[in-house]
């Protein structure tokens, strides 16, 4: 301790008013604010701002949307982006419903069985198992080659826009399972009861009671999803259906040029689509808390199944887990396969294809780990900031750094990416001698910004497990702020963080659309890329394959180990309070 | 339309051998039981009593029973919820967070294919029955907790069920509101004339309520009878302490010369007013039958005070006699003085009022 005040530094002199005195947590706030303003709010601002230019002379203007409006492809595509958005949301209902109802509903031993297979077809990005569902329900695929034989007719699952909605409603279904299914366990029973009691039984009392109950959880999962398959790049254009809104954005800006206001145009009705969409499922679920479960109280009465009924079940269910896993078991056999072309099933099996693969695609793998590896790392390290920020301190508009982090959810990866090549293709990078948007780290960047929502959530439900009077008590003791939340805050939100950072690695791993729009040079290319780039000729789908499966390993082995973390925190956790 | 049932409407309930298990555990044993029509019924007991999966069972909820339930002479045991015509009211209320209040209370109507017009009709009775017409188009998430409590009644009578069956209705309410709508059930039970069952483990809620009850411990029914009856005249120990405050003693009733006399286990004697049986026996003492004197005397038991509460309206002592602890009360009147911890007493018991209870019941 020095004795006496503080002689007056240089800093302390200069007039408050222009030089703020700042706590150096609320430094740190203010960098983070300044990082998202120029990683996420700029560049986005900046895609906005063109989409109402005119083109040659700057002026404001809504021209460019009356062209976009005024072109039948734009218009084309605009109907089947929201078309196919819709009917996904149709489809994944139709698959998740049963399987929500069935186990939330009965006791049923195949309840497991759904529980986990449930949840794979989200650990494989959706362009990945597009061209697996091409071989098995294509036009010449597995399904239809056998209809023609025996039946004589075939079915148009992939043709065009069906395929889309197909690959996408498998993929995206469990956002609709997962919480439709919480909702549905979150119904008390007496709810049930009462409308029995008054004489509803049946799929009436479901119609009436049970289902209107869940649809808060409902509302959330189908807007995600749609949201989603609106956003998304990846599956039409590996699908080749370009006249949907991604991949014209993606196109007008790759082929024709950063200045057409078109991909722009584009951009901001994706984003007003997103924004759009939650704030709907928003206004659904506004003061519709319906968590009604007592304490003590179990949820809704599970019934046994008769038999009959038993057969039944199973049968729905492992149809069901059958076409959902489809990608998975076409990308195994592709990859395994020889030639697989006019064929229910490959020729034959062998090893080349990892063998080609990893001769071909180390360099995507270890560009890979080093994108996701710099993104979740960074991702972690803003997380915990700004959880802290946010629940620790009473720093003024503290709560607009969860805001800006979580605005990203709005943001499609195309957008992003045609905002920072927009942004940031007159910044050059000293020393490196190219300007900004193509220099690999900005592919890391937008990885980062892209999945902060999701690392900051797990971190702050890490910090809010950590009592506030632990750190007390280490200020007591005399510990400083920052050492404070080194030596107490920080150790104790491992758990947290630690499955914050493999999430955030695994998913960025597989990430296409942001990426494809920043890659510039195949040296640079992230594994994603590199899959897109194989499948684009047919002798490289083996490999293509190959690596799809890599990636599937990757993301499952990243959700498994999050899994393992979370669960030995928790226990970490109980055996301490014993 | 009136929600009001006329004398012939009116349904008696008759349980007959009831059995029920939850797999292995059996929770309910050889329950009879005949409610009388328009009787207000309470069933008491413990948690774990197994008076809510009674109450359940009439209503045709849990695990399928063994046994007979007839509501209103028509067998029902195997019938499923929704053809009983019993109108249950849940102890959370399970109100629909998605309907308002007139939906709510109509649900039952629609379900039963009730003619638009007369739903409207119907639901406006009821809701003016609860004295709620205001609140006909809230959500329940704006409504109190005793608001719910009568939307929940109205959703069920506005069905003109056979019989009414409340589960633990008041618990989720404040003490205060609880004694006045304890009250209002009563008085709108009585105006509807509805046979109905309630479940509580309040003996003060059932005592001023019911007409009759059945005590439950162990699934079993220990006693059925009016408040009085049960309070006055225990078959069993369990009865005994469950309402009310008891004091047992244990020893033998002995036939003398000068007629029957209970003799404790200590060897302290009191003189019984009537005949009784020769044999091992408990005498239940409630605490107000009992005086403290200062002297000795035949037919006392000598004891100390060990300790002393104010209760306003008495004074409550603890006291060390008969080789057991002796809660007795005494009416309180200003200025007086209280014994201290430690002071020898002689207690007087008044034996009329006591209850004999055979050893082992």
């Amino acid at each position: 301790m020095t004795k006496g005040p503080h002689p007056a530094s240089f800093a302390d002199r200069l007039p408050a008013f222009l030089f703020p005195r700042l706590s150096p947590i609320a430094m740190v706030g203010l960098f983070i604010a300044l990082i998202l303003f120029g990683f996420l709010i700029f560049p986005v601002l900046q895609v906005i701002t063109v989409a109402f230019q005119d083109p040659a002379s700057g002026a404001l203007t809504l021209n460019n949307f009356g062209d976009f409006f005024g072109s039948a492809l734009f218009r084309q595509s605009f109907f089947n982006s929201f078309y196919v958005s819709a009917i996904s949301v149709v489809v994944a209902t139709v698959i998740a419903l049963p399987l929500a109802y069935i186990t939330t509903r009965f006791n049923f031993s195949g309840s497991i069985l759904i529980q986990s297979l449930g949840f794979i077809p989200l650990i494989m990005p959706p362009f990945v198992g597009a061209v697996a569902m091409q071989l098995i329900f294509g036009r010449n695929g597995t399904i239809n080659l056998l209809l023609r034989e025996h039946f004589g007719f075939t079915l148009p699952f992939m043709e065009g826009l069906n395929g889309v909605i197909l690959v996408q409603s498998i993929h995206y279904f469990p956002f609709i399972l997962i919480n439709l299914s919480a909702s549905l366990r979150n119904i008390d029973r007496s709810m049930e009861e009462a409308a029995q009691n008054l004489g509803a039984h049946g799929l009436r009392l479901f119609r009436r009671i049970v289902f209107p109950l869940a649809t808060p959880g409902y509302i959330a999962g189908a807007a995600l999803v749609f949201i989603k398959v609106f956003d998304d790049l990846g599956t039409p254009l590996l699908l080749n259906v370009n006249n949907m809104l991604a991949p014209q954005a993606f196109l007008r800006i790759t082929s024709v040029g950063l200045n057409d206001p078109m991909g722009y145009v584009i951009s901001v009705i994706l984003v007003a689509f997103s924004i759009l969409s939650l704030w709907a499922s928003f206004l659904v679920m506004r003061g519709k808390d319906y968590a009604t479960v007592q304490k003590g109280g179990g949820g809704l009465a599970k019934r046994d199944l008769a038999l009959r009924e038993k057969i039944l079940a199973y049968g729905v269910v492992i149809f069901i887990l059958l076409i959902v896993l489809s990608p998975h078991i076409g990308l195994l056999l592709l990859s395994f396969g020889t030639i697989w072309s006019f064929a229910p099933l490959p020729d034959a099996y062998t090893f080349d294809n990892y063998i080609r693969m990893w001769e071909g695609s180390q360099q995507y793998v270890m560009n890979t780990l080093l994108y996701a590896g710099l993104a979740a790392t960074l991702d972690v390290i803003l997380g915990t900031a700004i959880a802290y920020i946010v629940l620790r301190t009473g720093i003024a508009g503290r709560k607009w750094l969860d805001y800006m982090a979580t605005a990203a959810l709005a943001v499609p990866g195309v957008v992003l990416g045609i905002g920072y090549l927009r942004t940031f293709q007159d910044v050059d990078v000293p020393f490196v001698g190219k300007p900004l948007a193509s220099w690999w780290v900005i592919i890391a960047i937008a990885l980062m910004i892209r999945r902060l929502p999701y690392a900051l959530r797990a971190c702050m439900a890490a910090l809010q497990q950590v009592s506030l009077a632990l750190e007390e008590a280490a200020e007591s003791l005399g510990a400083s702020k920052f050492r404070t939340i080194r030596r107490v805050v920080v150790p104790l939100m491992t758990g947290g963080i630690l499955a914050g950072f493999v999430t955030s690695f695994a998913t960025a791993a597989v990430e296409l659309s942001a990426t494809i729009m920043l890659v510039s040079a195949e040296r640079d290319s992230p594994l994603a890329y590199g899959i897109y780039l194989f499948m684009q000729t047919p002798s490289g789908r083996g490999a293509g394959a190959a690596l799809g499966v890599l990636a599937v390993v990757i993301v499952a082995l990243g959700t498994v180990l999050s899994q393992i973390i979370i669960e030995r925190d928790k226990k970490l956790r109980t055996a301490g309070r014993d | 339309m009136t929600l009001e049932q006329k004398a012939a409407d009116m349904a008696g309930i008759e349980i007959r051998d009831l059995h029920l298990s939850f797999g292995d555990t059996k929770v309910l044993t050889g329950i009879n039981l005949s409610i009388r029509p328009g009787e207000f019924f309470a069933f008491l007991g413990p948690s774990g009593s197994g008076k809510s999966t009674l109450l359940r069972a009439i209503a045709g909820f849990g695990p399928q029973p063994k046994g007979e339930i007839l509501i209103g002479g028509r067998e029902v045991a195997t019938l499923p919820p929704w053809k009983r015509d019993v109108g249950m009211v849940f102890q959370s209320y399970a109100l629909w967070p998605h309907m308002s209040v007139r939906e709510n209370v109509a649900f039952g109507l629609q379900e039963r294919k009730v003619p638009a017009k007369e739903i409207r009709s119907r639901v406006d009775e009821a809701l003016a029955l609860v004295g709620l017409s205001h609140l006909a188009d809230r959500m329940p998430n704006q409504l109190s907790g005793g608001q719910q409590q009568r939307i929940a009644l109205a959703r069920t009578v506005v069905i003109q069920p056979k019989v009414l069956l409340l589960d633990e209705p008041l618990s989720n309410l404040d003490a205060s509101l609880r004694v006045q709508m304890r009250r209002e059930l009563l008085a709108l039970q009585r105006k509807l004339g509805l046979t109905t069952i309630f479940v509580t483990h309040d003996q003060e809620e059932a005592n001023t309520t019911a007409d009759r009850m059945a005590v439950l411990d162990g699934g079993v029914i220990q006693q059925i009878g009016s408040p009085q009856e049960l309070y006055d005249r225990p078959v069993n120990l369990f009865v005994a302490r469950f309402l009310g405050t008891a004091n047992i003693l244990e020893g033998q009733v002995e036939i003398g010369s000068d007629g029957a006399l209970f003799r404790t286990a200590t060897g302290d004697v009191l003189h019984l007013p009537a005949e009784g049986t020769a044999g091992p026996s408990n005498i239940v003492l409630r605490p107000q039958n009992i005086r403290i004197e200062q002297v000795s005397a035949p037919d006392t038991l000598q004891g100390e005070i060990l300790h002393r509460e104010f209760l306003g309206s008495q004074v409550r002592y603890l006291v060390r006699a008969a080789g057991t602890e002796i809660v007795v009360d005494q009416s309180h009147r200003a200025g007086e003085v209280w014994l201290d911890p430690g002071t020898g007493v002689h207690l007087a018991a008044n034996t009329r009022d006591a209850v004999l209870i055979p050893r082992g019941a």
